[in-house]
């Protein structure tokens, strides 16, 4: 029980770390420059920033996926929104809008998206693999409708310093990422939100009965993964300076999925932590990054995270749960 | 009754109108070379949506198609580039696949996990796999494998059904047998009715969730097998997003994700009217690829939107049967 | 589908023989015997040294409350449950049936009232799934279906069975169970509450076949709650009341009134529950249902709410009383009927518009239905609360903190702090903590469900106390409850309920647990207004 637990929320979040720490330094043993640090030009560069900075998409979108897995949800369709934000984005630099007004479309698109599968979800009451399915399956489509199949490049000054700039010398994507960890923890737990997530994701029918207007709160947590995923767009599409809509966020959705599994927070809904899915996020990131370093085949780093999400099962399942019972009774 | 044939009838329906409506703007699209092509362009979609059928009616999800295909791909275009004999290389490759499954399928069953987490693992693990085989796109050239790929059958009106539009209309047959005219059969679909009740039933859930996914990842081996030959190539990239096709066509082919309802011919049908819109385009010539997603992602909202209102209406008609007991 | 309907009557015919006619003495050998079985789950002792005997050709009913322990009898005996004491005979021989595959084999069959067959597979199909006979590894749909009509046949049901079982109607579907779960196991059949879903001509068939059965030599066990079907059907009785055993009778000896006393019991009446209210209405009326009702949920019905009034709800189990909580609370919506709020009309259209209106809700099903078991105590109490202020307007952690603690101390809720997970306490203590979920919204009006249930002694009367208290204090209560001790106790009036409809109300001095019972026990229309005097 309690080892199966262990990688469940401890509230310390003691496992993550230590899972990131092992990492970490299993890098730095393959690799002894892992920590090394350098400022040029205001900004600093390192193998650890490069985690961060890669990292940071994922990141942003595990916010918004944490949220909606703790209400016994998934968001399949994030990569997808990614696609489209970000050809919107891309399309709108190329005509050469305003930064200003390419962020609020590109956001409002995401939000139009994150509402769309929160409307399945709560309202038709779709089952939400079923309902984020459609839009991850359409997604991708009508985001080549919008760069009209080709692939959007633009030299928009503006939109490219969103990845490209830095800010007390870290890169931007990783300070977003960070603020908007943050801001979304602040959120939930200085607003009742995250209570009543919790609350529906551990029992929809009690917390309807308690009075939980239930629809609201499930449509509010797809609308934030829209959201998140349409920053993690833009960042995409600025990082490439342009659009391709068929790649942008591919398979993005399942990273996201197994950062916030790693980070605690169970597929079956209910408690959850912001903070310790970035850590997860940051995990998966490291594992990329070491298994380059190492010198091994990146390709290895698919099979990797199938042994994570395989491990991960064992320990969370039900099966494991009733062993560690059984030998703790011996 | 009508109610529970309605999505198959409605896909039909669907299918026939969407093609008449083609034939009518281009008459051309009849013709049986028309059809013939449609065939063997979706031979792998095709074989892949039998398996996947059976899994969605079981009540579960199989996210590892596309992965298994190109891992089939790329490790048939290795070992015969190595030498090995093609044919000896489809049973390996099916061997494979088919553990491969059925490992999913035990830790699904024994883990107590939902289905899409698993089969996501053996996504990451097949496309894993492909890429550690090799990340270029190698060509098949063996001469056996270029006797294969020529047989071909020639239809009247200069059309030819090939091969592997035969392996699918085989697998097809094969696939309604087993859902029809086995146990096994049976067993999936009371499965998918209801989990609880058929386990007290005495139906071996153990056994028959190892061997559904079994059958899916082998169907999806022979799809991968489908798709080298289609191709002659193996490529580790190759086949991306086939399973969200596939599940497309067996939805839209009128099965209920939630399971328990569906029928393979509805799966064929679902597969002709993705192919169609495909062919559509062609035609057209003006109409760019991507309307096929969009149309498919419609169609698949309508069809889930439907699913979801006759669920309702039989609860509300349960509800009615109540009320005069009452 | 329509085959039902010309079909749902043809089995009527040939009943060798009817109530009262005893096949079987209470000396032959019974067929299956039950003695001194016990079973535990944690924190309950669900039977305790129960007793039954079953005899060959006997429709045996088996009778209690919720809680009493019949559905972990039978569950035991059908090998869902292992037991911890006692022994099972069946023919003499003792058995222990592993799971219920095992106990079919051994001869012993169930049907739920939930019928659990494949509704998605053809009659035929569910006949014999698993066991169709089968030509060159491929089953033959022909054969199949031919043992399936021949099989029916022999129930007098000639449908399609090709067709979805799921097409026909429920009585269809039970007789299918029927006669799966007999071809099956053939000596006893365990039928549980069969008749919940059926209206009078289906019962009627149902109550054939159960006759053709006893005939041929086969035990019934019925469990029911309706009373008219037991004196119609039943030889004999065996009553239950939280997990002991109450008594055996033969129909034929035994009275309705008796029958309900049985069930409901009255033993704690001369314990310390004495009746101190009943001195007619306080105060004006601030609540009023008129007409209020639900198409084949509730009948409609009026109610009048005042304040510091405590209004019983007595009824069997099934009688609609649950159904009437759900409806007041806005779980189902009403279609029939207004419902007004000091002379407003109020819409309850959800449970979040009956918070507004002040109204509290603990359900029966705790577990499913009240608490959120993996959130902490402190979590708990808040969320109503909380939910009614919206996740815009929190209350701080330490307002959530100090109303947590004010309240576990106020309801004497023991648990070592407020944050550890509601589920790990015991039901009494999960049971007032959602008291003060609701209690901290401030109601006006409260209404419980089976308060009592499933907690122990000690809680049970500070509950009971806390229900007076709260009275005395101006709340308006609704309680439901199968313990008609507890409700004389602390009701200012009682509403009584049979077959889903309000039928009557008994107020003053005429609560007393007889008028009750009597009402209870009361044959004729449930549309009657008044009480039987």
């Amino acid at each position: 029980m309690s080892f199966a637990r262990s990688f469940r929320l401890s509230g310390t979040g003691a496992p993550q770390l230590a899972t990131l720490a092992v990492i970490l330094f299993a890098n730095w043993l393959v690799f002894p420059e892992f920590f090394d640090l350098r400022m040029q030009d205001g900004r600093l560069f390192g193998s650890l920033i490069d985690v961060l900075n890669r990292g940071a998409p994922v990141a942003i979108l595990a916010i918004g996926m944490t949220l909606v897995i703790a209400t016994k949800g998934v968001d399949l369709s994030v990569g997808a929104i990614m696609a489209i934000c970000g050809a919107v984005a891309a399309t709108m630099a190329s005509d050469g809008y305003s930064l200003p007004v390419i962020l609020i479309a590109a956001l409002a698109v995401g939000l139009v998206c994150g509402l769309w599968n929160g409307l399945l979800v709560a309202v038709l009451d779709i089952q939400p693999i079923i309902a984020t399915l459609i839009l991850m399956v359409t997604g991708r489509g009508i985001a080549q409708l919008i760069t009209e199949g080709q692939i959007v490049t633009f030299t928009h000054q503006g939109l490219i310093a969103i990845a490209g700039s830095s800010f007390l010398g870290l890169p931007m994507p990783v300070v977003i990422a960070v603020v908007l960890g943050v801001a979304a923890a602040a959120l939930v737990r200085l607003t009742a939100l995250g209570l009543l997530v919790e609350s529906i994701g551990v029992n929809r029918t009690a917390s309807t009965y308690a009075g939980v207007d239930s629809r609201s709160v499930l449509i509010t947590a797809y609308v934030v993964s829209g959201l998140c995923a349409a920053v993690a767009g833009i960042i995409a599409a600025s990082d490439i300076r342009g659009a391709d809509a068929n790649n942008a966020g591919l398979w993005l959705e399942l990273d996201a999925i197994l950062a916030v599994v790693v980070g605690g927070t169970s597929l079956f809904g209910g408690r959850f932590s912001i903070l310790l899915s970035l850590v997860g996020a940051m995990v998966i990131q490291a594992m990329n990054t070491g298994i380059l370093l190492s010198g091994y085949p990146p390709e290895l780093n698919l099979i990797v995270k199938a042994v994570v999400i395989v491990v991960i099962l064992v320990v969370q399942s039900p099966v494991a749960g009733r062993l560690t019972t059984f030998f703790r009774r011996r | 009754m009508t109610a529970r044939n309605l999505p198959l009838i409605a896909t039909l329906v669907v299918f026939i109108v969407a093609y008449a409506l083609c034939a009518m703007q281009f008459p051309a699209m009849l013709s049986l070379r028309v059809v013939a092509n449609l065939l063997t362009d979706n031979a792998y979609l095709g074989v892949a949506a039998v398996g996947m059928t059976f899994v969605i009616i079981s009540g579960g999800i199989d996210l590892s198609v596309g992965s298994v295909i190109a891992f089939t791909g790329v490790f048939l275009a290795v070992v015969i580039r190595a030498g090995i004999d093609p044919i000896t290389a489809f049973v390996l490759v099916l061997i494979i696949t088919t553990l491969f499954g059925a490992v999913m399928g035990a830790m699904i069953h024994y883990l107590e996990t939902p289905p899409f987490i698993v089969t996501l693992a053996g996504m990451f693990f097949a496309r894993g796999a492909c890429f550690l085989l090799t990340t270029d796109s190698i060509p098949i050239d063996h001469p056996t494998w270029d006797f294969i790929t020529s047989l071909n059958y020639r239809l009247p009106g200069g059309g030819r059904l090939t091969l592997v539009a035969m392996i699918m209309l085989v697998v097809f047959l094969a696939g309604i047998l087993v859902a029809h005219f086995t146990r096994f059969g049976t067993y999936v679909y009371g499965m998918g009715g209801n989990r609880q009740s058929a386990e007290l039933m005495g139906v071996p859930v153990a056994r028959t969730t190892v061997a559904i996914y079994a059958l899916s990842s082998g169907l999806a081996g022979v799809a991968g097998i489908v798709f080298a030959l289609y191709t002659s190539a193996g490529y580790s990239l190759a086949a991306t997003g086939v399973e969200l096709d596939t599940i497309a066509a067996v939805v839209i082919g009128g099965t209920l994700l939630t399971g328990g309802v569906g029928t393979i011919a509805g799966t064929f049908v679902g597969v002709l009217i993705q192919g169609l819109i495909q062919t559509y385009i062609i035609f057209d010539g003006t109409l760019s690829s991507w309307w096929t997603k969009i149309v498919i992602g419609g169609l698949l909202f309508a069809f889930i939107l439907l699913q979801r209102g006759l669920v309702h209406v039989a609860a509300r008609r349960r509800a009615a049967a109540r009320m005069a007991a009452a | 589908m329509t085959d039902d309907r010309s079909t749902a009557h043809a089995a009527t015919s040939g009943a060798p023989a009817g109530p009262g006619d005893h096949r079987s003495g209470a000396d032959d050998a019974p067929l299956l015997e039950i003695r001194g079985l016990s079973k535990s789950f944690p924190g309950v002792r669900a039977l305790d040294g129960v007793d039954f005997r079953l005899h060959a050709g006997e429709v045996h009913a088996l009778l209690g409350e919720n809680g009493a322990g019949k559905s972990t009898l039978i569950k035991v005996l059908t090998g869902v449950h292992a037991r911890d004491g006692g022994e099972i005979r069946l023919g003499g021989v003792p058995i222990d049936a592993a799971d219920t595959a095992d106990a079919q084999r051994l001869g012993i069959g169930t049907v739920y009232q939930e019928v659990n067959l494949l509704p998605n597979l053809s009659v035929a199909d569910n006949l014999y799934l698993g066991r169709e006979p089968t030509r060159f590894g491929l089953r033959s749909a022909r054969r199949t279906a031919a043992m399936a009509r021949e099989l029916l046949a022999g129930y007098g049901l000639s449908i399609d069975v090709t067709a979805n079982l799921g097409d026909y109607s429920v009585a269809v579907q039970q007789i299918v169970a029927i006669a799966r779960a007999v071809d099956l196991s053939g000596k006893v059949l365990v039928l549980d509450e069969p008749t919940a879903s059926l209206d009078a001509g289906e019962v009627q068939t149902l109550f054939g076949i159960v006759r053709r059965l006893t005939a041929r030599g086969i035990g019934v066990v019925f469990v029911t709650h309706f009373l008219d079907q037991v004196f119609a059907l039943c030889d004999r009785a065996t009553v239950l009341r939280n997990g002991r055993l109450v008594g055996e009778r033969r129909i034929a000896e035994l009275g309705r009134l008796e029958l309900v006393t049985m069930m409901l019991g009255r033993e704690l009446e001369a314990a310390q529950l004495h009746r101190r209210r009943g001195e007619g209405p306080k105060g004006e009326a601030f609540l009023a249902f008129e007409g209020f009702g639900r198409h084949a949920y509730v009948n409609p019905f009026d109610l009048e709410i005042r304040p510091s009034e405590v209004t019983g709800v007595a009824g069997l189990l099934g009688s609609g009383r649950t159904e009437t909580a759900k409806l007041l609370f806005g779980i189902k919506e009403a279609d029939a009927g207004s419902a007004t709020a000091d002379g407003a009309p109020l819409r309850l259209a959800s449970p979040r518009a009956a918070v507004a209106a002040g109204f509290a809700f603990c359900p029966e099903d705790r577990k499913t239905e009240g608490i959120v078991g993996d959130l902490s105590v402190r979590e708990n109490i808040m969320l109503a609360l909380q939910a009614r202020r919206g996740w815009l307007n929190p209350l701080s952690r330490g307002e959530s903190k100090a109303l947590a603690d004010r309240f576990i101390k106020a309801l004497d809720i023991r648990t070592p702090d407020a944050e550890k997970p509601i589920r790990l306490l015991s039901g009494g203590n999960q049971q007032k903590a959602l008291l003060a979920r609701w209690l901290a919204t401030e109601p006006r009006f409260l209404i419980l469900d089976e308060p009592t249930r499933g907690i122990d002694v000690g809680a049970h009367a500070e509950i009971i106390r806390l229900i007076e208290r709260l009275c005395d204090e101006g709340l308006a209560l609704l309680v439901i409850s199968s313990e008609i001790d507890e409700i004389v106790a602390y009701s200012d009036r009682v509403l009584v309920l049979r077959d889903r409809a309000h039928v009557g109300m008994i107020e003053g001095a005429d609560v007393t647990v007889d008028r009750i019972v009597g009402a209870i026990a009361a044959e004729g229309p449930a549309t009657a207004a008044g009480v039987p005097a």
